[in-house]
């Protein structure tokens, strides 16, 4: 790995992997709708949408193509802590990837028409992730379990922002928060490094520094009970969301944390990007077995994320025909405090290690998994920390496990949602409120 | 340096005593082995009245077996951080795992005893059915599922195997039983139904020979081929709406019946198709709908050419105060290519970005996987991917122009809108 942090403060991540002929770019910004205000939710997503519209030396209408011409990939993500923009094709392409990148950080267009245009578009994205109950719930359950933290805004923002935010509002918040000492670039793949640094040097040694501002400090101050929301609209289905304050990636109980959910729901591994395309291995987890076998859930789903503050930890329960809410929760419940009174068994101490390792390997079966997992650790923490995630899993201990679960599974710490869904023809229609609550992406659905 | 893309996957394949497709691909990026077995078991065999009997099969069929009980397969494959992901879709059921390569032997076995010696539980049976269950209420809470799924209906007919709803419904699944199971099992999952792709960090006479241990005891008859009837293409404009009021966006299934995967136009239709509504993003009809007029979050289109004449099928998700307009701008898109064709740039830019993505299409071990199947699956030859460059570079612009004018004809299309709209597009 090489790591080079230039003149004007943009740090530069090399990885060499010649197992194809391919090479990847990440863009990481210190910028996510953690850094939003009231009045401006969203805008760290727009700004990401406009960033795809041209820039000084690419015009608009030569974006379709600049990369595809390469059989490349190109594609992004805003979420709590992060904007990020990636690019993979053939190794011949580093260079283009690298212009595209300098263009983005420094020379974007944001024209009126063009912002304008995208405001549709984005709400269009937004209304299609409120025809999803659980995206729904997840919107109410984080407003509800933050009162002070910005982590309570959907990243796509509240609806009425996206409606009258401006051009001026975008722009100014692109050039505040796009510049190198800000960012971190990702190079991973079939390239030879000192070639790439030149590269790097020749399109981003030239952007000046500037002066992201003052970011807001606001600690989630402690939660003094059980908290409670209902989502009460028609459906077919009903859903529980259980939601926990976790600790961020820094703190000494993320990896306890992690295998704890490993024991719960299954291993899901830490890469936001990849992880999560495929279904943990969860058969023999706790929640699984007091729930899906049981006949009263369909699906049980644990989300622990690395993050730079601490969020949260959530278990969402997709609830059988039939069954009633109350019921699905008393059983997730029970369990729950069972983990937080008595711990983990040895046997499920190794078998979540295995299962977590196990994901480390499959998570980083291609450059762009792994050059995404430099930047993101870089992003919330430090991209050191990819390289010893083994020994951090490795080194977690049955009693570690059982005091993370006694200190964070508490009833004082947990926000319950319920999706209670009524008879179609009989409810509100939706009124288009919010927001989805994971990272979203610009391209859309494939 | 020869690169993998210039001496190609040359996989290696092997026919077993038993009839079982057998193919192995060593790719040493990671201490991994994807497996990926593929049962000619997919809804279009669904017994008739049985609906949903193959979604059935893929969730309970390894839930037990005739030596393991559903725990035992579950610890076996937990405690190697494995997961099983069991899907069925029209022609095929399908089990993927990725295991460390340490653990393929075992892994292969478990496969093997669960394909092979299935037991359905009386009690997991009926555990699963509620989940179908729900699964299937989900569905018809979502306009996304919805509208693709009433399109099938209409232009191959509800009784048309490419036209039932792959999951079936709550009647049908409710009279699925242990017994139809067990029968749909021993009718469709055979040896000569198998093929079986690994793929990783394993050299492929290795991987056959323990794929032949795991699978070499088992025997059957193979099953007669299933025919299926093709559909001739539409001759009418039609156009279903599925109100949903409880919804906040509509979603739009705008589709033709295309052609065989057979077919000697297939690479000009694909090619058609990756520049009406695939390339950067979404191709002419994300030009225009996305971002000229910022309608939709998501408009492309997909072509699923197949062994009969599969469709070829538009989404976009919209206000449903854009329906209309949606609908209208699919409309003139189409004609506009189906009457000039492509443009000379449009065929050079698509060549390029099919042939260039294809290093990253096989970059992983279940992307190179996934299209081992699809190569066995229409016997498309194992140096398909090296042919591919060369077919793709002699498609001409009037093969793509004559391949739209042939399908995309506005005046034939079926529409489908599911969400809050209680408009009148026509």
């Amino acid at each position: 790995m090489h790591e080079e942090v230039l003149d004007n403060g943009l740090r530069v991540l090399v990885q060499e992997m010649h197992t194809a002929p391919l090479a990847s770019v990440w863009c990481w910004y210190r910028v996510g709708s953690k850094d939003e205000t009231t009045g401006l939710t969203g805008i760290s997503h727009w700004v990401e949408h406009m960033n795809f519209k041209g820039t000084t030396n690419i015009p608009r209408d030569k974006v379709k193509g600049i990369i595809e011409q390469f059989g490349g990939y190109w594609n992004g993500y805003t979420w709590i802590d992060q904007t990020t923009y990636t690019e993979t094709a053939t190794r011949e392409a580093l260079d283009r990837m690298l212009f595209i990148e300098s263009e983005r950080m420094a020379s974007c267009l944001y024209d009126p028409v063009d912002c304008e245009s995208e405001r549709t578009v984005i709400i269009a994205e937004l209304q299609g992730g409120e025809n999803d109950p659980d995206t729904l719930l997840d919107q109410e359950l984080m407003a509800a379990a933050f009162r002070a933290h910005p982590y309570r805004h959907p990243t796509i923002g509240w609806l009425s922002d996206l409606q009258s935010m401006t051009r001026e509002d975008l722009y100014g918040h692109y050039r505040r928060f796009y510049v190198p000492n800000n960012a971190t670039l990702v190079i991973v793949g079939d390239v030879d490094t000192s070639d790439a640094m030149k590269d790097v040097v020749r399109h981003f040694g030239g952007i000046a520094p500037g002066d992201v501002g003052r970011r807001a400090h606001t600690k989630e101050p402690a939660q003094l009970g059980e908290r409670r929301v209902t989502v009460s609209r028609e459906g077919t289905t009903g859903y529980v969301k259980l939601g926990y304050h976790a600790p961020a990636v820094g703190d000494a109980d993320f990896f306890p944390m992690l295998a704890l959910d490993a024991v719960l729901t299954g291993a899901k591994g830490v890469n936001v990007w990849a992880s999560f395309r495929t279904p943990p291995p969860q058969r023999s987890a706790r929640l699984y077995r007091a729930l899906v076998n049981t006949g009263l859930a369909s699906s049980v789903m644990g989300n622990l994320v690395p993050t730079a503050e601490p969020f949260l930890y959530t278990i969402s329960i997709t609830v059988t025909q039939g069954t009633a809410l109350a019921r699905v929760e008393e059983a997730a419940r029970a369990e729950l405090e069972r983990v937080g009174a008595h711990g983990i068994t040895e046997p499920e101490l190794l078998k979540a290690r295995k299962q977590l390792v196990a994901r480390l390997v499959f998570e980083n079966d291609s450059i762009t998994n792994v050059g995404h997992q430099l930047g993101y650790f870089e992003t919330v923490a430090s991209w050191r920390l990819c390289g010893r995630l083994r020994e951090r899993i490795e080194d977690v201990t049955a009693e570690q496990v059982a005091a993370a679960a006694a200190a964070r599974l508490k009833a004082s710490s947990l926000t319950v949602g319920w999706y209670e869904p009524l008879p179609i023809g009989t409810g509100e229609p939706v009124s288009g409120q919010g927001a989805s609550a994971g990272p979203v992406s610009p391209m859309g659905v494939r | 340096m020869t690169t993998a893309t210039q001496r190609g996957l040359a996989p290696v394949r092997e026919v077993a005593d038993n009839g079982a497709v057998l193919i192995a691909k060593e790719s040493p990026t990671t201490p991994a082995v994807t497996l990926h077995a593929s049962l000619r078991a997919g809804t279009i065999v669904d017994p008739p009245g049985g609906a949903g009997t193959a979604h059935f099969l893929s969730r309970v069929l390894d839930r037990g077996t005739a030596t393991r009980d559903v725990d035992q397969i579950a610890e076996e494959l937990d405690g190697r951080g494995a997961s099983l992901t069991t899907a069925v879709n029209r022609h095929a059921l399908s089990l993927v795992c990725t295991c460390l390569v340490e653990d393929l032997a075992p892994i292969l076995a478990l496969l093997a005893d669960i394909i092979e010696h299935p037991a359905f539980p009386e009690h997991e049976v009926e555990t699963r059915r509620r989940e179908i269950v729900t699964l299937i209420r989900q569905d018809e809470d979502n306009p996304a599922v919805m509208a693709p799924e009433r399109l099938m209906a209409v232009l191959y007919g509800e009784a048309h195997p490419y036209g039932m709803r792959p999951k079936g419904s709550v009647d049908t699944v409710q009279r699925i039983d242990r017994v139809a199971l067990q029968r749909f099992h021993a009718e469709r999952v055979r040896p000569a139904t198998l093929s079986l792709v690994m793929v990783g960090d394993v050299a492929p006479a290795r991987a056959i020979d323990m794929a032949n241990a795991a699978f070499g005891s088992w025997h059957a008859a193979a099953h007669a081929p299933t025919v299926l009837a093709p559909v001739p293409p539409a001759a009418e404009r039609r156009v279903h709406v599925i109100p949903m009021m409880n919804k906040a966006q509509a979603d739009i299934a705008y589709g033709f019946v295309s052609i065989l995967r057979s077919d000697p136009a297939y690479d000009a239709y694909w090619m058609m198709n990756n520049i009406l509504g695939q390339y950067s993003l979404g191709g002419r009809l994300g030009d225009s709908i996305r971002e000229r007029q910022g309608m939709a979050y998501y408009v492309f289109s997909a072509l699923d050419a197949n062994v009969i004449p599969g469709p070829l099928m538009i989404r976009a998700g919209v206000s449903p105060a854009n329906v209309d307009r949606t609908v209208a701008s699919i409309d003139e898109e189409l004609a506009k290519l189906a009457e000039e064709g492509p443009t000379d740039a449009e065929l050079v830019e698509s060549k390029q970005y099919l042939i260039g993505s294809m290093p990253r299409n096989l970059e992983t071990n279940l992307g190179i996987a996934a299209f081992l199947q699809t190569v066995e699956f229409f016997g498309l030859g194992l140096d398909y991917d090296l042919r591919v460059p060369e077919r793709l570079q002699g498609v001409t612009r009037d093969e793509i122009h004559e391949a739209a004018r042939r399908t995309l004809v506005p005046s034939r299309a079926t529409i489908v809108v599911a969400g809050p709209y209680a408009g009148g597009v026509r």
